[in-house]
């Protein structure tokens, strides 16, 4: 067991690790942050899905020790008191089913935004083809994405 | 047509906050603090072998392991149709894969661990693979003792055989048909098996408590069906319906991977013997591919029988299922088929023999579609390529033979009004079929492919639904179901349905996801007959509340009954529109009167649904007589593909789906059903199957071999379209719609390649390196 402290949602949070676990079972298992999902422990759907110091990431694929002191976003964070512009598209457009890979979705869509406000379908496709979602036929998903971000004023 | 207020609406969802805000609790979600155990199970590594002993000392003496358990623990059975399973493997496993014991620890890692240290020794007995040379004199059966097991009176199994199921349905004369006809076609067709992939996989959490009562947190399409399985199952332990409750969270996809009991017997079972304890079970990504129900393979033989002018004189349908090692659930699927696969034709001579046939794979179950994809694909393929050798337009051949309303269906009972035909129409248009596609690229090809569909629900012809409705005193409400929401938006067209009878904001409308204790039973969200038969109990539900409304504003106002009405939250009045009697105002108060004293109370409904008129008493030679389905959904669908001729890639130009919803309750719901749906048939056809190799191992366990589609597979345009011809008995007029939005893919992948390239590929997937191959064999051909 090793101590390992680092910022999740802002917060400073500190916390007993084995080497071996991945950022995914310590967020879920021992901080209680339940959003991000486990679909494949592989790094292949990204419903595990949340940002470190901003980038996104597979949590399934990181050693909980190696993000000592490192800033992590989960879709509890990104919720916090109001939901973002986005959230209330993807509810607006009825953007999602189960709503299981959901939260990794929002995650990697923040981040693409972030970066690129105003996407190209293209793009939203190429910055989602690491989040797997069995139900919507991902068109809906894209769709509420443009919406917002083609609203006036954004 | 009447206007709605709510129905028909395309509303946001009523549970849209709740899951993009992440805060939907699924069952891995649960804490169930320091005491949880975990459990981890020990498998098969052989498709078929007899366990000659095992040995668990050296996993029971790892620090944190509680206890080992292995068949002998639970020697019971159990299935949903037919009893032909264990809680573990007793003498023999049947697929690799199966579950032979359990490590129950105190951590994931321990169990695992401990886990691989049990040491199993087998027998290997002979292995059957594949269903087509699995029926002979001299072959190994996979269950010798198939003529004790227990199961519904419409399966017919023949002991001493691998066949555990034959449907066999035959309306007029077929010789006669063939013979009437100026063109015989008959092909073969093959289909793989596949894997639902919802994103989360089967979790369960058993909990049996100091006081003798189980309770088991689930991942399922199917509470009371679970709890009712876990009854019988567990009924020599002394377990009744009372002792066991199953709650269900919300579910990651279902796709009927999460119908009926798989794995979700084991640690309700374990949990019977570590009492006081939780404990988990959670399948890996690898296990959910080996170790829950898998859609089922099938060969397909069709003989099929035309005039010159394109009347369907005659069809002889004989399919053949890989239905796995236990066919429980999958049997009913092969059921299904074998009462419908003359799909939505007019057919006037017919035979079909759908026969379920054990072999040592996994267990065939639900998959959306329940066997309709897999039928369609040769069959639709068929219906194409005849009315090209007779020279018709294959737009025309299906409006010529497509089964209409009164028409009879393979089983004798009448065909339900449906908007077949109108469908065909609005596909042809929307897509603009009679346009010449063509592609300045040389290097690309060009296909249009078409299809119809039909499907009816399977469900037993006592398979019912019921609601509670309570009101609260700010006259929202709380409706109390027991379906499913696995993301259809079944919750949100609930509230849709009693919003409407009873005047209030759906948003003002409440769904919890169920516990059996608490919410009236439900058969199983499956087969789409949920917007159907919860629907109808729903409606009962609230019309129960409203009708308790009128009478109590009745009887204290004294107002004409006939006046009042429920609307904006209130009651009003059509002969004195100044009345307006706010529900909140009364709902759970009761109304006050002159003297101080009050009269009602809270107002809660209460409503069931069963389909009286259906029934299973088919003449077990023919299949005439009775009515196994409640009526059928129809629909077409048509494509335009981009072929790259260098590599066989694929990709969807554009894509039109027009289904009959009877009513849409929620339009946009539908469109989601239909993008969806669309794609994960796609996915069948293009990219997926389960791949085994000749010990029964499954070869791509994972999303890395196993590729569903991603955001860059989406054809580029989608149009879906709504028929609405109303269901007599639905809510509102409305039917299920959401398996079928898969069904046609296949087969118009299928036409459309044959279409661009003029080769006919009658086994799925099609993918691009199967289309090169084809295409290079037909250029060898050729020279």
């Amino acid at each position: 067991m090793a101590k390992l402290t680092l910022y999740v949602n802002k917060e400073l949070r500190s916390v007993e690790v084995e080497p071996r676990e991945t950022l995914l079972d310590v967020l879920r298992d021992k901080l209680g942050l339940k959003t991000p999902k486990c679909g494949c422990d592989r790094g292949d759907c990204g419903a595990c899905a949340v940002l470190i110091d901003g980038k996104s990431v597979r949590s399934c694929l990181v050693f909980a020790i190696e993000c000592e002191g490192q800033q992590i976003t989960t879709l509890e964070g990104i919720s916090g008191d109001k939901l973002t512009d986005l959230q209330e598209a993807f509810i607006e457009l009825n953007s999602f089913q189960c709503g299981f890979c959901t939260p990794g979705v929002i995650i990697t869509a923040t981040e693409l935004l972030e970066h690129n406000p105003h996407p190209s379908r293209e793009e939203i496709q190429e910055a989602l083809s690491g989040n797997l979602c069995r139900c919507t036929g991902y068109t809906p998903i894209i769709e509420a994405i443009l919406a917002h971000t083609t609203k006036e004023g954004k | 047509m009447k206007d709605f207020r709510y129905v028909g609406k395309p509303i946001t969802r009523i549970d849209g906050r709740e899951k993009v805000s992440g805060a939907a609790i699924y069952t891995d979600d649960i804490d169930f603090g320091p005491n949880l155990l975990y459990a981890e199970i020990v498998s098969s590594p052989l498709p078929h072998a007899r366990i000659l002993s095992i040995d668990t000392a050296a996993a029971e003496q790892v620090e944190g392991v509680v206890k080992v358990f292995t068949g002998r623990d639970f020697p019971f059975k159990f299935g949903l149709y037919m009893k032909d399973r264990y809680i573990f493997a007793q003498d023999k496993v049947r697929f690799v894969g199966e579950q032979v014991a359990a490590v129950v620890a105190r951590s994931q890692q321990i169990a695992k661990e401990a886990a691989a240290l049990v040491k199993v020794e087998y027998e290997e007995l002979p292995a059957v693979l594949d269903q087509m040379t699995a029926v002979c004199d001299e072959c190994t059966l996979v269950h010798p003792e198939l003529g004790d097991y227990p199961h519904v009176p419409w399966f017919f199994p023949k002991p001493g055989t691998n066949i555990a199921h034959w449907r066999k349905t035959r309306r007029g004369d077929l010789e006669q048909g063939f013979a009437e006809a100026d063109h015989i076609l008959e092909e073969n067709y093959e289909v793989p098996r596949y894997a639902h992939c919802a994103i989360e996989t089967h979790v369960a959490i058993g909990k049996f408590d100091h006081s003798g009562r189980l309770t088991v947190w689930s991942s399922s399409q199917s509470p009371h069906t679970q709890r009712h399985l876990f009854a019988e199952a567990l009924a020599p332990m002394g377990l009744t319906h009372k002792d066991i409750r199953v709650i269900a969270p919300h579910v990651g996809g279902g796709f009927g991977g999460k119908a009926g009991v798989t794995m979700e017997i084991i640690p309700a079972a374990l949990a019977t013997k570590l009492r006081g304890y939780a404990v988990k079970l959670r399948w890996t990504r690898e296990q959910e591919f080996v170790n829950t129900y898998q859609r089922l393979g099938v060969v397909a033989k069709i003989k099929l029988g035309v005039k010159k002018d394109g009347t369907i004189t005659a069809l002889d349908h004989k399919i053949y299922w890989d239905a796995g090692a236990y066919v429980e659930y999958g049997a009913n699927v092969v059921n299904a088929v074998g009462l419908s696969a003359i799909g939505p034709y007019r057919i006037p001579n017919l035979s079909i023999d759908s026969i379920c046939i054990y072999t040592n794979l996994p267990p065939g179950g639900a998959y959306r579609g329940f066997g309709y994809s897999e039928m369609l694909f040769g069959l639709e393929s068929h219906m194409t390529t005849i009315a090209k050798q007779i020279g018709m337009d294959e737009i025309e051949f299906r409006r010529k033979n497509a089964i209409l309303e009164g028409d009879k269906t393979a089983y004798g009972a009448a065909m339900n009004p449906n908007g077949l035909i109108e469908a065909i129409d609005k596909v042809v248009e929307a897509i603009d079929w009679h346009k010449d596609y063509q592609n300045t690229d040389p290097r690309k090809a060009i296909g249009k492919g078409f299809a119809i569909f039909w499907k009816a629900p399977a469900m037993p012809p006592n398979a019912s639904s019921s609601a509670f409705l309570k009101f609260n005193e700010d006259a929202s409400i709380n409706l109390i179901i027991s379906g499913m929401d696995i993301g259809q938006g079944y919750q949100t067209v609930m509230a849709q349905i009693a919003a409407e009878i009873l005047g209030v904001n759906p948003a003002k409308i409440r769904v919890e996801t169920p516990d059996t204790d608490r919410n009236p039973y439900e058969w199983q969200t499956v087969a789409s007959h949920i917007t159907w038969g919860s629907g109808n109990a729903v409606k009962r539900a609230a019309i129960d509340a409203r009708e308790q409304i009128l009478d109590l504003v009745e009887r204290v106002h004294h107002l004409s009954r006939d006046s009042l009405y429920l609307e904006d939250e209130a009651v009003k009045c059509h002969t004195q529109p100044s009345f307006n009697l706010p529900l909140k105002s009364f709902v759970v108060d009761g109304i006050p009167t002159e003297d101080g004293s009050y009269r009602g109370g809270p107002i809660n409904g209460r409503g069931m649904f069963m389909p009286e008129f259906s029934s299973a008493t088919g003449d077990p030679e023919t299949s005439q007589g009775g009515h196994p389905n409640v009526h059928y959904t129809v629909g077409a669908g048509a494509l335009i593909l981009e072929i790259d001729r260098d590599t066989g890639k694929m990709k969807v130009l554009k894509a039109a789906e027009a289904i009959d919803a009877g009513k849409a309750i929620n339009p946009d719901l539908v469109k989601g059903q239909i993008t969806g749906g669309l794609l994960q048939g796609l996915a069948t056809v293009l990219y997926e199957d389960m791949r085994y190799d000749e010990k029964g191992r499954l070869l791509n366990a994972n999303f890395t071999d196993y590729k569903i589609p991603t955001s860059l597979e989406v054809p580029e345009e989608i149009i879906p379209i709504i028929v609405e011809v109303p269901q007599p008995d639905g809510p509102f007029g409305a039917r299920g719609i959401g398996e079928h939005t898969m069904l046609p893919a296949a087969p118009m992948i299928a036409n459309a390649v044959e279409d661009a390239l003029g080769i006919r590929i009658r086994s799925m997937p099609i993918t691009a390196e199967k289309v090169i191959l084809t295409l290079l064999q037909k250029g060898k051909q050729d020279a």
